[in-house]
This record gives C-alpha cells, structure tokens and sequence, in this order.
C-alpha cells in the first residue's frame, strides 16, 4: 500500500510485518531490550525507515504485546514503516545480518501497517518438562480442565494482580512418553494477560507433580482465535 | 583442554534474577574464540553492574585491541548483582565471563578497570566468586594473574593485598606488551612458576607488581620506606604513555548492549589529556600531556563506528572537549554530514565559555535544545583560584545568558563543596551565583520558564594532584555548608522554583577519600567490610558508612592510624606518600609549590595552560618521553564522503 501525504510528514511507501523468534539466551530480554535492538538493527541493515516528526523522531516501528522475560518465543510481530520500497526477503536478510542471534527475524511480509489487538487475540504456548512422564501429566490436565475457575495471582508493575487462569485458557493439551511431557495450550489474549507461567502455576495449584524452578516456555504461534486453536497471522 | 561453558548451570537461576539478559552476553560486536585455537587469554572485568560497566571506554578499546590479536582471547565480566551472588553461591556457579560463560578462573589474565574506588569490595566478590583466592600470596600457578588498571590504579596500595600486578596509565601498548610477556614465559614452559612470570613482568619496568615491594612504617604510622625486596625490580613503575592517537582508532565497533545500560551511544575520545591545571582534578593530572585525535580519524571513526552499532547517539569525549583545536570544525562538520539523520551528537563535557554554546547549538541541530552543563567547581572568585579554574563571574554568567538566548531552557551548574581553604561564605556563594544568573537569563530571554539546577559533590583529595597534601573536610562540615546554601537558595522566593538544589551527603566521600590515599594497612579494612556484607558502594542503596566505620575502628585499632588520619589529616611536604614510587610522570617538587601556591593566605597563584603558554615544567614531558600532539591539521570533513552509510528520515 502507497501513503503519500503532503506537508512535513515523511512519504510513507511500504508496510513490513515482520514475525521474529526470541530463542535460547535471548529470550531472557525483556520486550524493551527487544525493541532496542530493533532499533538498531534496522539502523545497522541501514533499513529506509520512516520517522515520526515531532521533537524527538522514533523509528515507526509498532511492536504487538511481547511474550514475557525468559519466555522465548517462535511467534513475536512488529510492523516497520519505510520510505522506499523494498524487497521483503531482502529486509529478513538484512535484519538478520544486523541482530543479535537469537532475535530471529522468521517471515516479512507487505501488509497494512499497524497492529491492532484484535488482529492478535490469542496465542499458542509450549511448556516442556524433560524427565516428567506423560502419564503423571495427564490427571493434571484433566483435572485442570474440569475446574469452572483457576484463580491466581501475579505481581505486576501495577501491583499484585489476580485473574482466572481457566477462563482464558482455550484448549489445553499435553504430549510425551514415559520419560518426558510438553504441554500445548491456546490462551485467550485478555486484561490483565494470562501468561503460560500462570497456567502452570494454577496446574500446581491442583498437584505437585512438576518440579520446583521455571521449565522452558515458548510461544509457538500468535494470531486471531479461529474455530480449531489459532490462526497465524 | 578445553574449558566447558558454564551456562548451562547458570541458565536455571535467570529466571529468578532481576534484569538477566545483563548475564547472557551474545551482543552484537561480542567476540567468541575458541579456546584452543588461543595460548593468552584475557577476561576484562569491570567492578561494578554490568549496566554501568558495558559501556566503559577502556574495556572496550581493550578488549577490541586483544581480540584482534592472533592466538589472544578477552572476554568480559561484570559484578553480579547480590541476588545472582547469592544463587551462584548456592549452586556453586563461578564468576564467568558474559561472552562465551566461560569460568574466570582459567583465564591467565583477569584484568580489573578502576574507574572510582568505590568498586573495591566488588573486586573480592568476584576474585571469591571465581574461586581464586583473595590473597595475592595464596594464589598458585593455576591462578589468573590479577592485573588492575584504571585511573584508580594511581594508588593501588589498598588493594595491594589482592592484586599481583598493577599498570598505571594506557592500556593500548601495556595490554600487548604483558601479552607478549605471558606467550614467552608460557611457550619457555613456565620458568620460575608464578614468582617468575611477575618477575618478568616486574623487570619491563612498566608493572607494578605488589608483593616485590616492602612498606615500613615509623611508630607515629607514617611510611618510613617502601623499596624492592629483590634484585631485577625498579625502585619505581612508570605509567604508560599512548602516543599518536590516529594510529589507535579504537573502539571500532564496540558491543552493542541487549540489556539497558547508561550511555547509549558511539563514543569518541577526541583527544586524551588535559592541561588546563585544576588542582583538584586527578584526571587532569595523570593523563598529560594533552593527544588529540585528528578530525579526519575523528570523522572516520564515527562514520565507522555509527556503521557498526546502529547506535544513533555520537559522543565526543575527552576531558574538556572544547579545547580540541579544531573542535570548532569537528562540530560544524560532523552537524552538516548527519543534519537531517536522527544521529544524535553531544559534547559530555562543557567549559563555562560562550564558544562552548556556539558548540552546541551546533551539535543539537538535529534536536532539542534541553540541557547544558557547566562547570564552575567553585562558588565564589576566591574559591575558582584556589583550584585554578579561572572562570570569572562576568564569564559564567555571559556563558549562561547566551545559552539561555539560544534557546537553552535548563542549565546545571556542577560545584565541589569542602575544597581546600573553603570557608562557609565560599559555598553560600553558590546561592547568589545562581540568583544572578537566573535573572540575567531571564533579563535577556524575557521568560521566566528558564531554570538552573545546582550540583553539588563532595571533594575528595587524589594521590598525583596538588592537592594530594590536603586534609579532607570532615562530612559534617560539608553537610553543615550545604545545609546553609539549601536555606540561602530558598531564602528568596522570586527565584525558588528556577533554581534546583541536587547534592549528596559527605559521608561516601569520606571513604572514597580513605580509599583514594590509603595505603596497604587499608587492605584489611576493606576485606573486614566485604565480609560484613559490603558491595557496590558506589550505590547510596548498598553503601554503609557504618560499615565502613565500624570497620576501621576494628582492623585499624592495633595500628596508630584510623579513619581520621587517612582522610582530614593534612600532610607534610617531607611524609611518604603510600603512591610516590608509581611515576606518573609529574615533579614532586611542581605538585608542592602548586600546593603552597593554591593555600597562600594572600592570593592562589594562576597556572595556565602549557597549550598555549610556555611549559612550566610539570615535569611529565621529560620524565615520560612524551610531547604535546595537538592540531590544527586544517583539514575538513567531506560531508558527500561520509553520508552513504546514513538512513535518513525521508524529509
């Protein structure tokens, strides 16, 4: 899509949405940390990126919800605005080149700038627990699933906050073998945010069949809730 | 052999640590070597957060020029915080380095910056983190060599105790030169074990090696000696010069923090040293004389150095940065070749001088006029001589005016409260600096929405300056003038919202100033507070004057010596000073009439600068080898030759 505006404000010729991964050491950066290197990577790959106007000019860069510090993520969105058009895999390319590893641009693609939250209503989660048997998990779940309500609380910047873990948790599945389980759950985007380390901490509520200390959690997949879990963006 | 990461221990307690990206490394321009493929190996460590010692110039020009080597390898370290400090002790994780997680303890070489002393303590947790022992005497030939540098490193004596080796000045020529040294002892099969590598590192003439020196004291505590304790060690260690800065255009491509750190931005030193003579700066002492950077490597540099970051903010670093002799050009220069960019240019540090706004109307072209700082150090015109820093009152309150009219709104005004001969008037004096400057500022803008903010900090006497004689004024003195110029500044009520008041209480500077001149009895006041809990002193929230107190009452109580003596104690031109066999260069002779010039009852003497006044024979030249390098070279920068590599916004 073409914008071309008069006055002072920049020509805007391209929208880019970009899906990138958090992955390994990296995904203990905080959503800020991320939007740093953003900033200048897109530099570095020397990226024809629009500015605002206005005193202090940013990047137009849009960045939807992070997942959370530690979580890493296969799944992340932002939308670039430039001021010349280019080639989509030459901006994966470039990015890649100028980021830290880790922060792993995955797919970009020409859209329609912005990225407002109902385009990205729910997410996929993957919790891994190596050495728990798939059969200590399944009751948990079941169990789980049964509940009308799983309240926990978590605090945030704004305070002790409390939500229903249940509620928000669309589906809730778990895979493995006799010597290790992951679980897969889809969970609704909501206010506050239900995060995959408040499913597990209501999971514990009912059992205490998963090891102390905070296992390996990943977002697999980010989009608008459709009939059968989610839909990629 | 190599030397498994140790990541996979630590990977399980980030989570439960604040801010743990600052521990997983794996920036942009981070460097990882395989350890097999190196036979000298380096980590650099920075006493303090990672956040503040990431963007530390030294280490990075450091680690950037070991890296380049063949066969060498440096990795970094920071200070953990205390609540990792505590998981890593639980789980008996060892100090590593951030790049490839990599125990510090089998490096051969841990080098230590001291920018401030304040980082002391945090040098026994990670030496005890990293199991190597405290002690320099207990250390075998497994052990790192502990090697500190930094500005601090002037007068190591209190850590003296902790460390085997010590360079004092440049690192650019010692770090290969050490580097040198290690591959030869190394590759000739470790003759002599320890002992004989700190021999030969001795015998270089240019480190400081601790142990080979005895300190004798006189029964009133004074230093009766210090002097070798064997054959092949100098009676006294030169500091390192760097000459011809063009040919050391480094950082280059500094690492680019994931985590938030406290500069964000490319710096370059444009020049090192400065002349200008103020007697209390140790900065300004010990870096002489003064090297500038050309303006073409300068241009090159940042162009280069904006490339490699993506940084978009470019510091022009130095002591006093307008005294660059093209500083003018450079200005003008770099803010038509990045006009229009969203590249950010600053000048840290101002001299009250109207040329200095003229600078940096330049340099801000690009954005808002905000802030500037100046620094006057003292409050009144007496006060400004004794530490000659010739700045009349007519200067700064032209320097301001013009700033204010040039659109500038904020204006801080940094001084220094308990200097030498300063009497209570001294500092009120800063009450009615402001009041003039803020109604001429507003004289001449016609507003009344500009503002000045007044910094304060505590002076603490430094070894290698004039005032390294000084006794220290005691904290509640300088509590009790600050107290008096918070009520004269809110005396009158037509000024009390445009001027802000900032300061901080004396008591950390009382223990900077034990630190800064003490000597080796020193050593086991600071290991006494590190095992009653003392870290990251230089952070109010972790600093415990009680601590420190308590300390020196304990360690010291067998000794003639207490706090007292160490710090508001003035000395005598004939007592040993703990630093006098490290050679920064400067007379002894020079420092001492400058001493007694700054304290004549009738006047301070003016000393100016070398730069453009005959030499007055500080003595560093000769002493050192070394020459004034200083410009102009008449070149300009090609604007149409820098600017390809910028994005710009499109305008």
């Amino acid at each position: 899509m073409d914008v071309r505006q008069t006055g002072d404000e920049p020509v805007t010729i391209q929208h880019l949405l970009v899906r990138y991964a958090k992955r390994g050491k990296m995904r203990f950066a905080s959503h800020l940390d991320v939007a740093r290197a953003f900033e200048r990577g897109v530099r570095r790959a020397g990226l024809p990126i629009a500015y605002s106007t206005g005193f202090t000019p940013h990047p137009k860069i849009s960045y939807a919800g992070g997942a959370p510090t530690g979580v890493a993520s296969e799944a992340e969105y932002l939308s670039l605005t430039l001021t010349s058009r280019t080639e989509a895999d030459a901006v994966q390319d470039r990015l890649n080149a100028a980021l830290p590893d880790g922060i792993d641009v995955i797919a970009v693609a020409e859209d329609t700038g912005g990225l407002p939250a109902s385009r990205l209503t729910a997410s996929e989660w993957q919790i891994a627990f190596p050495g728990l048997p798939l059969d200590d998990v399944v009751p948990v779940v079941r169990k789980f699933l049964a509940l009308s309500e799983a309240p926990v609380e978590r605090l945030t910047s704004k305070g002790m906050r409390r939500m229903d873990a249940r509620a928000a948790v669309v589906s809730l599945e778990v895979l493995g073998d006799t010597r290790s389980s992951v679980l897969r759950m889809v969970v609704r985007h909501t206010v506050p945010s239900v995060r995959p380390d408040d499913v597990l901490n209501a999971l514990r509520d009912v059992s205490d069949v998963f090891p102390a200390g905070l296992p390996l959690m990943t977002r697999l997949a980010q989009g608008s809730l459709g009939e059968s879990g989610v839909v990629k963006l | 052999m190599p030397v498994e990461s140790v990541f996979s221990q630590l990977e399980p307690l980030l989570p439960q640590v604040r801010k743990p990206v600052q521990y997983v490394g794996g920036e942009v321009n981070s460097t990882v070597k395989p350890w097999d493929e190196t036979d000298v190996r380096w980590a650099l460590l920075y006493p303090d957060a990672y956040e503040v010692g990431q963007p530390n110039q030294g280490i990075a020009i450091l680690y950037e020029i070991l890296n380049e080597q063949p066969g060498v390898l440096a990795e970094r370290t920071y200070s953990v915080w205390p609540d990792l400090e505590k998981l890593m002790r639980d789980n008996r994780v060892p100090q590593f380095t951030v790049d490839a997680h990599r125990p510090v303890g089998s490096f051969d070489v841990l080098g230590v910056s001291f920018p401030t002393e304040l980082g002391y303590t945090n040098l026994l947790t990670a030496l005890d983190l990293a199991g190597i022992p405290l002690e320099a005497q207990d250390r075998t030939i497994t052990d790192p060599v502990v090697l500190a540098g930094g500005h601090s490193a002037f007068n190591p004596e209190p850590l003296a105790d902790f460390l085997d080796a010590v360079v004092i000045g440049d690192g650019e020529e010692a770090v290969l030169a050490i580097t040198r040294v290690i591959r030869a002892w190394k590759q000739g099969g470790c003759p002599g074990g320890r002992d004989g590598l700190l021999l030969r590192l001795a015998a270089t003439g240019g480190v400081y090696v601790p142990k080979f020196y005895d300190v004798t004291y006189r029964p009133d505590g004074r230093i009766a000696k210090i002097a070798p304790n064997r054959s092949g060690v100098p009676a006294s260690v030169r500091k390192h010069t760097l000459l011809n800065l063009d040919a050391w255009p480094y950082p280059k491509a500094p690492v680019v923090p994931v985590a938030e750190t406290v500069h964000e931005r490319y710096s370059v030193e444009i020049f090192r040293g400065c002349t200008r003579g103020c007697r209390f700066c140790q900065a300004g002492m010990i870096t002489r004389p003064v090297r500038e950077r050309s303006i073409t490597t300068v241009g090159n540099m940042v162009k280069g150095g904006l490339q490699a970051t993506g940084f978009s903010e470019v510091g022009l670093l130095s002591l006093s940065s307008a005294d660059h002799s093209e500083i003018n050009e450079i200005a003008v220069d770099l803010a038509d070749c990045y006009e229009g960019s969203n590249v950010g240019l600053s000048l840290p540090s101002t001299r009250v001088d109207a040329f200095n706004v003229t600078l940096a109307d330049e340099l801000s072209r690009n954005g808002k006029r905000s802030g500037l700082t100046f620094a006057p150090e003292g409050g009144s015109e007496r006060m400004r001589k004794v530490i000659n820093k010739m700045v009349t009152e007519e200067d700064l309150i032209r320097t301001v005016t013009t700033a204010y009219s040039n659109g500038w709104r904020q204006v801080k005004l940094y001084f220094m409260c308990g200097l030498p001969t300063e009497q209570d008037e001294d500092v009120v004096a800063i009450a009615d600096l402001a009041r003039k400057v803020i109604a001429a500022g507003r004289q001449a803008t016609g507003r009344k929405d500009i503002r000045c903010t007044v910094s304060i900090g505590g002076f603490v006497p430094k070894p290698h300056t004039p005032f390294q004689w000084a006794g220290q004024c005691p904290p509640e003195v300088v509590d009790d003038r600050l107290r008096q110029l918070g009520t004269a500044l809110r005396a009158d009520k037509a000024y009390g919202r445009s001027i802000g008041f900032r300061y901080h209480e004396g008591t950390p500077s009382l223990i900077e100033g034990l630190l800064s001149r003490g000597d080796r009895r020193v050593g086991a006041v600071i290991k006494t507070v590190w095992k009653n809990g003392g870290r990251f002193d230089g952070w109010s929230e972790h600093f415990s004057f009680e601590r420190w107190s308590a300390a020196c009452a304990e360690t010291l109580a067998e000794t003639p010596v207490d706090l007292a003596w160490y710090t508001t104690r003035e000395r005598d031109y004939g007592e040993v000073l703990p630093w006098d066999h490290l050679d920064s260069g400067l007379d002894r002779d020079w420092l001492w009439e400058d001493w007694q010039s700054a304290i004549e009852p009738a006047g301070a003497g003016e000393v100016e600068d070398c730069r453009w006044t005959p030499c007055y024979e500080c003595g560093v030249c000769p002493a050192m080898g070394t020459e004034i390098q200083t410009g102009p070279t008449g070149e300009r920068l090609d604007g149409r030759r820098l600017l390809p590599v910028l994005v710009t916004n499109g305008r």
